[in-house]
């Protein structure tokens, strides 16, 4: 049941990332260049994907616990660090270059040539790195 | 196209649903970089690991079967492999640094109005602003 669930949001998810767009990386880029040709579109598929969310932020604050079972994850106080600062300014750059953030990524694995499969070794790659550099950098200081 | 929006308007509710059930149903926050993330570093373990892995195989499977049935359009992405792997390095770096991409920081962070969300999204979007344009307008890279 957990696992046929969690099958059916990413098929709802990767599909969702197809029909908005997301996964047309011409389409990416031109919402980000916002000094040329801008496109608006992905102003729509945040805003639309903020709003079921927000709905279901409001019922997980009542129930606390998920329907399968568990306790669904509160809302931490954590505080903006140089770490995420750092990273975000990091993807954002990735992010420019490619058209191509994680999701968008994974979805287009499908149909999206050897350049999508370059982009998503080194994607993965990196993200099997970072801890241990992360830990080596902090061992220098 | 003049329908673009729209488009991009219901492929965000089908992404805000898919974020919703997953927290509602499994307890878990739907960000795509932390549940590659966790199961390629092995920070994730057990039904936390096996879950990542189910969600993962939908989100590559379902656009794969789409696109099977309804023919692949060409990928727009650059050729260019320095580009590539410079890129994928950067988005793989950052997300985990950062904890969290465009789906956790993005939709389940600004949604629940996380400081941590929010500040994200501004500077990753001012980021790739910079970037397009320093390489598309400036060097003519992209």
């Amino acid at each position: 049941m957990r696992a046929g669930l969690a099958l059916i949001a990413g098929a709802v998810f990767g599909l969702g990332l197809v029909v908005s767009g997301m996964t047309d990386t011409t389409k990416v880029q031109g919402w980000l260049d916002l000094f040329g040709a801008w496109d608006p579109t992905l102003a729509f598929v945040l805003g639309g994907a903020i709003l079921p969310m927000a709905a279901a932020w409001r019922i997980a604050a009542r129930r606390r616990e998920a329907v399968l079972g568990g306790v669904i994850p509160v809302q931490s106080d954590a505080k903006i660090t140089p770490q995420l600062a750092l990273g975000s300014v990091l993807f954002g750059v990735g992010w420019g270059l490619s058209g191509l953030c994680p999701g968008p990524a994974m979805a287009s694995l499908g149909f999206g040539g050897w350049q999508g499969a370059v982009f998503f070794v080194a994607m993965c790659a990196a993200m099997i790195a970072q801890p241990r550099v992360t830990a080596a950098l902090a061992g220098v200081r | 196209m003049p329908l673009d929006w729209m488009w991009g308007l219901v492929g965000g509710l089908m992404i805000g649903s898919a974020a919703a059930l997953f927290l509602l149903m499994n307890g878990r926050i739907m960000g795509a970089s932390g549940l590659l993330g966790g199961v390629l570093d092995g920070s994730r373990r057990g039904p936390a690991r096996s879950e990542a892995l189910w969600f993962l195989g939908g989100l590559i499977g379902a656009p794969l079967i789409w696109h099977l049935l309804r023919g692949a359009p060409e990928t727009q992405l650059t050729s260019n492999v320095a580009v590539l792997i410079a890129a994928g390095l950067c988005v793989g770096f950052g997300t985990r640094l950062a904890n969290g991409c465009t789906s956790g920081h993005g939709v389940c962070g600004i949604s629940r109005l996380s400081l941590r969300g929010i500040a994200a999204t501004v500077l990753y979007l001012v980021a790739g602003m910079l970037t397009v344009w320093l390489f598309r307008h400036l060097w003519g890279v992209i």
